[in-house]
């Protein structure tokens, strides 16, 4: 795949400035769309194959035919940009670098769907993020591009951000409805689905910044060249985050489907200090980790992911070496979902903070043999018991590392036991070293 | 002292209602736009903006508390917040918060009795590629090292 070239971050200078964005075909797709009936674009998104970017992989497509045709109630356009995933960090990039194509697929989504008001959430600790943003937008404004009757059309849209205030939770799309209309991000229990009760109780969508933006792209070269970038069954190119010990950490837009070990080796130039792996987590905290024997030959999309037990979530990868303390690392995630839970459920309210408590005691060395199948069992009884994927979150990282890492845990609790390091790819990498 | 917005604020205040179709949906705003002005949201603060946008008290109370970025207690004139989340924990966030707490003599939450720096620890603030770091007020400052902080801090007392 070395002929591919980036849909998203692209190699332009000041790409993020509007008039270059213009000179290099931008805003070309919406001129375009204008021209389309709504449901072409709509029928185009779908034969893309296009799939949600903010972890549930849900076909994008297929969310915006949800949408009613004809309603008396206003429709709104949410664009999630809270990213509060740890380790994921790709959305500033877009916003950093290429804030034009976001808002030309925020414009054709909107025109697509018949909505006049877009908000775009952005969580509150991206100030810097946020002026750069509202920047592009105003001069997009300023070009008529956005306003009213823009391009002499008769459409007319409404692109405003609404700034969040820390709270993990506003990324779910229901919570993130409530904290625009001004109120706790708590989830709301569905159904009824947003696409028909949503914000202010009428039609809304919710997409992801990466979402849009690829948007853009599809309409200007056909949904069927995007459908073959990458992995047929999650096509188009993802932004990978890598970070945690590596050489060269940082956002790689690659196709779907890019090899995990290239991910590492090629792009992040492999592990500091020219150790070992031991744990990987490939799409953000929430997502159930891997061992180091796991990457060899792994493909990062969705369907391959879901094969090893895992998913791609945010694609945010966290790549720690040989000497890391596995029970910290799941303490340290434990930690963030007790601060973070919103409280509604609970499973997970409790939960969380019994988890936290449990891996405290057991990394204290207070630890007792029974605290690993007392952990595990808080953890299954989150899962699936909460009204949102929240809980689903918080149990995974420490079920799963249970199942992958358990003579980690046992060896805090029983000094014992040795903790044996299986690893196939530090030798792969010593090989394409020579 | 009287609680009161400037001219300014409730220019900023207006233009974020026009946003919303309901007054109340522009509370997050207004609260942005409070702590931008006082530094923190008091009591007082709630009370008046409860006044101002005809939302009720208790839930503008129950917003202030869910959102961990609306200041409930006064910081100081630099807000020091170090994410010790994964990504940042696997590159020395941990060894920065020591650092700072050792070097301004305040622990987690504290503020220095100059009133310039307040310590907290933070949750993932979406720099993961360039951890460990820190956000000062509004701003992130990435890759830390000692030698950097020593720097930021030097350059901070002094302003």
């Amino acid at each position: 795949m070395s002929d591919f070239q980036p849909i998203i971050l692209k190699d332009i200078p000041d790409f993020h400035k509007i008039e270059v964005y213009m000179k290099n075909g931008g805003y070309g797709a919406f001129k375009k769309a204008l021209k389309m009936k709504p449901e072409d674009i709509i029928d185009e998104v779908k034969k893309s194959g296009l799939r949600g970017r903010g972890g549930a992989c849900f076909p994008t497509g297929m969310k915006w035919s949800f949408m009613p045709q004809k309603t008396e109630k206003p429709k709104y356009l949410c664009c999630n940009g809270d990213e509060s995933e740890p380790a994921s960090f790709k959305d500033r990039e877009i916003f950093e670098k290429n804030p034009h194509q976001f808002i030309e697929g925020t414009l054709i989504a909107c025109y697509a769907l018949g909505i006049k008001t877009a908000y775009v959430y952005i969580r509150g600790e991206y100030y810097p993020w946020i002026v750069m943003l509202q920047k592009a937008i105003d001069d997009a404004y300023a070009k008529g591009l956005i306003g009213k009757n823009i391009l002499k059309s008769g459409f007319s849209v409404d692109i405003y951000i609404h700034r969040g205030a820390g709270a993990y939770i506003c990324g779910e799309e229901t919570a993130l409805l409530n904290s625009i209309e001004g109120k706790r991000g708590l989830p709301r229990v569905k159904p009824p689905f947003p696409a028909n009760f949503g914000l202010w109780g009428c039609p809304t969508t919710i997409n992801n910044i990466e979402t849009l933006a690829n948007v853009p792209p599809i309409i200007e070269n056909g949904g069927e060249w995007f459908s073959k970038i990458g992995e047929p069954k999650h096509p188009g190119s993802l932004l990978y985050g890598l970070s945690g010990h590596i050489n060269k950490p940082g956002i790689y837009e690659l196709p779907s489907g890019t090899l995990l070990s290239d991910l590492i080796y090629k792009y992040g130039e492999g592990v500091k200090d020219n150790k070992k792996i031991k744990m990987i987590i490939p799409g953000g905290s929430s997502m159930p980790p891997l061992t180091a024997d796991e990457i060899d030959g792994l493909k990062m999309d969705n369907e391959h992911l879901k094969a090893v037990n895992s998913f791609i979530g945010t694609g945010g990868i966290v790549v720690m070496n040989e000497d890391t303390d596995i029970v910290k690392v799941i303490k340290r995630i434990a930690q963030f979902y007790y601060h973070e839970s919103c409280g509604q459920c609970t499973p997970c309210r409790e939960g969380c903070g019994w988890m936290l408590r449990i891996l405290k005691r057991i990394d204290d060395g207070m630890g007792r043999q029974a605290d690993i199948d007392l952990l595990n069992d808080v953890a299954n009884n989150i899962e699936g018991n909460t009204i949102c994927a929240f809980g689903d979150a918080a149990a995974w990282p420490v079920k799963w590392a249970i199942k992958k890492f358990l003579p980690d845990f046992e060896q805090k609790v029983r000094e014992n036991v040795k903790i044996p390091i299986a690893n196939k790819v530090h030798a792969l990498r010593l090989v394409s070293l020579e | 002292m009287e609680i009161k917005f400037t001219e300014e604020s409730l220019k900023k205040l207006e233009e974020a209602k026009s946003r919303y179709p309901t007054n109340d949906a522009a509370l997050m705003s207004a609260l942005w736009i409070a702590q931008e002005q006082f530094g923190w949201i008091s009591n007082e603060i709630m009370l008046y903006i409860s006044s101002l946008l005809n939302v009720p008290f208790e839930r503008i109370l129950g917003v202030v508390e869910f959102y961990t970025m609306y200041n409930k207690q006064p910081v100081g004139k630099y807000h020091l917040q170090v994410c010790t989340n994964i990504s940042c924990m696997l590159c020395g966030g941990y060894d920065v918060v020591d650092y700072i707490s050792k070097k301004l003599n305040i622990g987690l939450g504290e503020t220095t009795p100059d009133g310039k720096f307040t310590l907290i620890e933070a949750e993932c603030l979406g720099s993961c590629g360039t951890a460990p770091m820190m956000q000062v007020n509004n701003y992130y400052e990435e890759n830390l090292t000692k030698e950097k902080i020593d720097s930021i801090l030097t350059k901070l007392s002094n302003s």
